[in-house]
C-alpha cells in the first residue's frame, strides 16, 4: 500500500531477510577464512572467498537487470557491456597503480602499450593513476552510454525484440572495439597483472575479504536503491508502463524519461559490480563484451524470478555455483546444454523462477487462510478480504 | 484557420489521415462546445478509432487542423503526454487498467499530479488525494473494491475504473471509447447514468455502437462513414436519414 510508512514499505520481510543473509555471509566468510584455521572442516579457502566475491558481483549485475526487466519490461541483452566497462575503469586503475613493477617497468605507461611502442599516455587514460576519479568514471562511463543509447531507443519508442537485439548489437560492438590494439585498452589480452588497490596487494587473504565484503555492502546499498525506487510511485508507474504502455502515456506520464531514468541507474549498477569484480579475478579483457555473457546474465533473472530483486541475486548464485560445480567435473563439456535447460525448464515449468513461484504459493496460503477465517466469521462483510 | 476565432472547446477542420493509400479519415470537420456531451456513430471502419487517435496526438493528420480550448491549443503539433497534461482523457475500446495494481493505485497514478520522475520518486499519500479517491470511487460506484487488484475485476468493473482514472485526471474533455461493449444490459444502463452524471461537469465525447445505449444517453449524435461525417443531429433524426439506414443496413 502507497499509505505506509516509508521504511515498513522498504523493508518488508523478504527483503529483511534477504539483507539479514548478506550480512551474515559478509561476516561468515571472511571469519571462516581467516579465524578458522587451515587444517578445520570449517575453514574457507581463499579460493572460494575469491569465488563467492564473484557471485556477489554477478548478483549485483543480475539485479541491475532486474530492475529494468521485471519491472519496466526493458529485456537488455547487452547489459555485460556496462558491467564491462565499469570493469574496464577499475582496471585502468590497477594499471596504473603497477607503476615500475611492470614487465618493462616504465613508470607511466602499462606494459601493452610499450610494447606497442607507444610513446605517450593516451589522453583518455588521463586521471586514472587517482583512485577518486577512476570510481567516478566507473559510475560515469557506464550511465553516460547508457544514457545516451536510451536517449535514443525509448525517445524513437523502440520497445520488445527489437530493443533486446540493439542491446546486442551495442555489446558486440564494443567487443570488436576492445579487442582492437589500437583501441588502447590492451586488446586482446586485455588489463592484467594487477599489482595492488590503493597499496593492498590484491591477492592477499586480508584484500581478498575486504573485497568480498564490500561487494557485498555495495550490493545492499543498491538493493536498497532498487527497493526504494520499485515500492515509490515512481516504481508503481514503472508497472504501468511494463503493463499498459499506452495507458500509462495517455494519462499523461513521459514513458520515456521514466525508462531513460531507470535504464541510467541499471547500467551505474551494472558498473559497480564490473569494477568489484576485476580485482577479485585479476582480468578484464574484451570476452566481458561477449554477447553470451549478457544472455546468461539473463537467465539467472530468469531462473530466480523476475520482478522480485531478491530472485535475481538468489538466480545469480544458483546458476553460477551449478556452472562452477559442473564445469570442473566430468560433465564439463555438456555445461552449455544444462544452462540451455534450465532456462527451457524455468520458462516452462517455472516462468515465475524460484522467488515469483515461492511467493505465488505463499499468498495461495495466505488467501487459503483468509478465506477460512471468512467462514469461520459469519458476520464479516464479503468485502473485508484483502 | 486563425486561432480564437471558435468557442468550441474541440474544433476538427478538414483532417485528412491516410495509411498506405487508405483513407481513414477524408475531410473530417465537427466541433464539440464546452459541457456537451456528444455521441459518435458509425459502421466499422467509419473512422471513430483514427479521431480519437487524431485528437489525443497518437496520429498526426495529414491535413487541417484540430484545436483544442477554443483554438487555444493546436493538437496536431503535441504529443500525447503533452495532450493529456492538457486535459483531454481517453478510454480506450478494450478496458486498459494497470493490472497488477490494487484499484486504488490505479487512481492513485491517474490523479492530476506532478507527473515528473522527481515528484514520484520522492511521493507522499496526503489526505485531500485520499479523499479524492474515495469521491471518484463513489462516482463510479467500485468503492468496496478499492483494495482489489484491478487484474481480479470483471469486466465491466475495469470499464468503470477505467472511467474513474480519467475522472482522476480531472480532464476537461474525456473521449470514451465503446464503454459498454460486452456490458450485460443493467451495467449499460448504469454506464449511460455514470456519463450522464460525469457531463454535468465535463465535457463528454463517446463513440458507441450500440443504439439502445445512445438513445439512453439522449445527446447529439454524429455519425460517421467512411471517414467524414455522414448526419448530425439527435438520434432520430439521424437515424431516420436516408444515408444512415442505407450504411447500416446495407445497399
Amino acid at each position: 500500500m502507497m499509505t505506509s510508512h516509508p521504511l515498513i514499505r522498504l523493508l518488508d520481510r523478504g527483503s529483511t531477510l534477504f539483507l539479514v543473509l548478506l550480512a551474515a555471509f559478509a561476516i561468515a566468510i571472511p571469519v571462516l577464512n581467516l579465524l578458522v584455521p587451515d587444517g578445520s572442516a570449517l575453514h574457507v579457502s581463499t579460493y572460494f572467498v575469491a569465488l563467492f566475491g564473484k557471485y556477489v558481483c554477478y548478483g549485483l549485475l543480475a539485479l541491475s537487470i532486474d530492475l529494468i526487466w521485471g519491472y519496466v519490461g526493458i529485456l537488455s541483452l547487452g547489459h555485460g557491456a556496462f558491467f564491462a566497462l565499469g570493469g574496464y575503469a577499475m582496471g585502468m586503475y590497477l594499471m596504473r597503480q603497477i607503476g615500475t613493477r611492470g614487465v618493462y617497468a616504465n613508470p607511466i605507461l602499462p606494459d601493452f602499450m610499450v610494447f606497442l611502442n607507444w610513446s605517450e599516455l593516451p589522453i583518455f587514460w588521463y586521471g586514472f593513476h587517482n583512485f577518486a576519479y577512476a570510481m567516478l568514471m566507473v559510475l560515469l562511463v557506464p550511465g553516460l552510454l547508457a544514457f545516451v543509447f536510451g536517449w535514443f531507443a525509448f525517445r524513437s519508442r523502440v520497445t520488445g525484440v527489437y530493443l533486446s537485439i540493439i542491446t546486442q548489437a551495442m555489446t558486440y560492438a564494443l567487443l570488436l572495439g576492445f579487442f582492437r590494439n589500437n583501441f588502447g585498452f590492451g586488446g586482446n589480452n586485455g588489463l592484467t597483472d594487477f599489482k595492488d588497490i590503493l597499496g593492498f596487494n590484491v591477492q592477499a587473504e586480508g584484500t581478498r575479504n575486504a573485497l568480498l565484503v564490500i561487494s557485498c555492502i555495495a550490493l545492499a546499498v543498491c538493493f536498497l536503491i532498487c527497493r526504494a525506487i520499485v515500492t515509490s510511485k515512481f516504481g508503481k508507474v514503472l508497472i504501468g508502463i511494463r503493463d499498459a504502455e499506452s495507458r500509462t502515456r495517455f494519462l499523461g506520464y513521459r514513458v520515456e524519461a521514466y525508462k531513460l531514468f531507470v535504464f541510467t541507474v541499471s547500467a551505474c549498477m551494472a558498473g559497480v559490480a564490473g569494477a568489484l569484480y576485476v580485482p577479485q579475478v585479476g582480468i578484464i579483457n574484451p570476452g566481458e563484451f561477449a554477447p553470451g555473457n549478457s544472455i546468461e546474465a539473463v537467465i539467472w533473472v530468469a531462473v530466480g524470478g523476475r520482478g522480485t530483486l531478491t530472485g535475481a541475486v538468489l538466480g545469480a548464485f544458483v546458476v553460477n555455483y551449478a556452472k562452477t560445480f559442473f564445469t570442473s567435473g566430468a560433465l564439463a563439456p555438456y555445461w552449455l546444454f544444462m544452462l540451455g535447460g534450465l532456462f527451457i525448464g524455468t520458462t516452462l515449468l517455472m516462468p515465475r523462477g524460484i522467488i515469483g513461484t515461492y511467493n505465488n504459493w505463499r499468498a495461495g496460503q495466505d488467501a487459503k487462510k483468509a478465506a477460512a477465517e471468512d467462514d469461520a466469521v459469519p458476520a464479516a462483510s464479503p468485502h473485508a478480504a484483502e | 484557420m486563425d486561432k480564437q476565432t471558435t468557442s468550441a472547446l474541440l474544433y476538427l477542420d478538414g483532417i485528412s489521415v491516410s495509411f498506405d493509400g487508405f483513407k481513414a479519415l477524408n475531410e473530417l470537420s465537427f466541433i464539440v462546445e464546452p459541457g456537451e456531451m456528444r455521441a459518435i456513430i458509425g459502421p466499422n471502419g467509419a473512422g471513430k478509432t483514427t479521431m480519437m487517435d487524431v485528437i489525443t496526438g497518437k496520429t498526426r493528420p495529414d491535413e487541417g487542423d484540430v484545436f483544442f480550448e477554443e483554438g487555444k491549443y493546436d493538437l496536431s503539433k503535441l504529443d500525447e503526454t503533452e495532450i493529456a497534461t492538457l486535459g483531454i482523457g481517453r478510454k480506450f475500446q478494450k478496458p486498459t487498467v494497470f493490472e497488477m495494481h490494487t484499484v486504488e493505485d490505479n487512481l492513485q497514478l491517474a490523479l492530476k499530479n506532478d507527473r515528473g520522475v522527481r515528484a514520484t520518486l520522492f511521493w507522499q499519500s496526503s489526505d485531500e488525494q485520499e479523499k479524492r479517491i474515495d469521491e471518484v470511487l463513489d462516482i463510479v460506484r467500485l468503492k468496496p473494491l478499492r483494495s482489489r487488484v484491478a487484474g481480479s475485476l470483471s469486466h465491466g468493473q475495469k470499464q468503470w475504473l477505467e472511467i474513474a482514472m480519467l475522472l482522476a485526471q480531472d480532464p476537461k474533455l474525456l473521449l470514451v471509447d465503446e464503454p459498454v461493449a460486452g456490458m450485460t444490459d443493467v451495467e449499460t444502463m448504469q454506464t449511460a447514468e455514470l456519463l450522464r452524471e460525469i457531463n454535468k461537469t465535463k465535457t463528454v465525447v463517446v463513440v458507441e455502437h450500440d443504439m439502445a445505449f445512445v438513445r439512453e444517453l439522449g445527446v447529439k449524435v454524429t455519425c460517421l462513414h467512411e471517414g467524414s461525417v455522414l448526419a448530425e443531429g439527435t438520434i432520430d433524426q439521424v437515424s431516420a436519414n436516408d444515408r444512415v439506414v442505407e450504411v447500416y443496413l446495407g445497399r
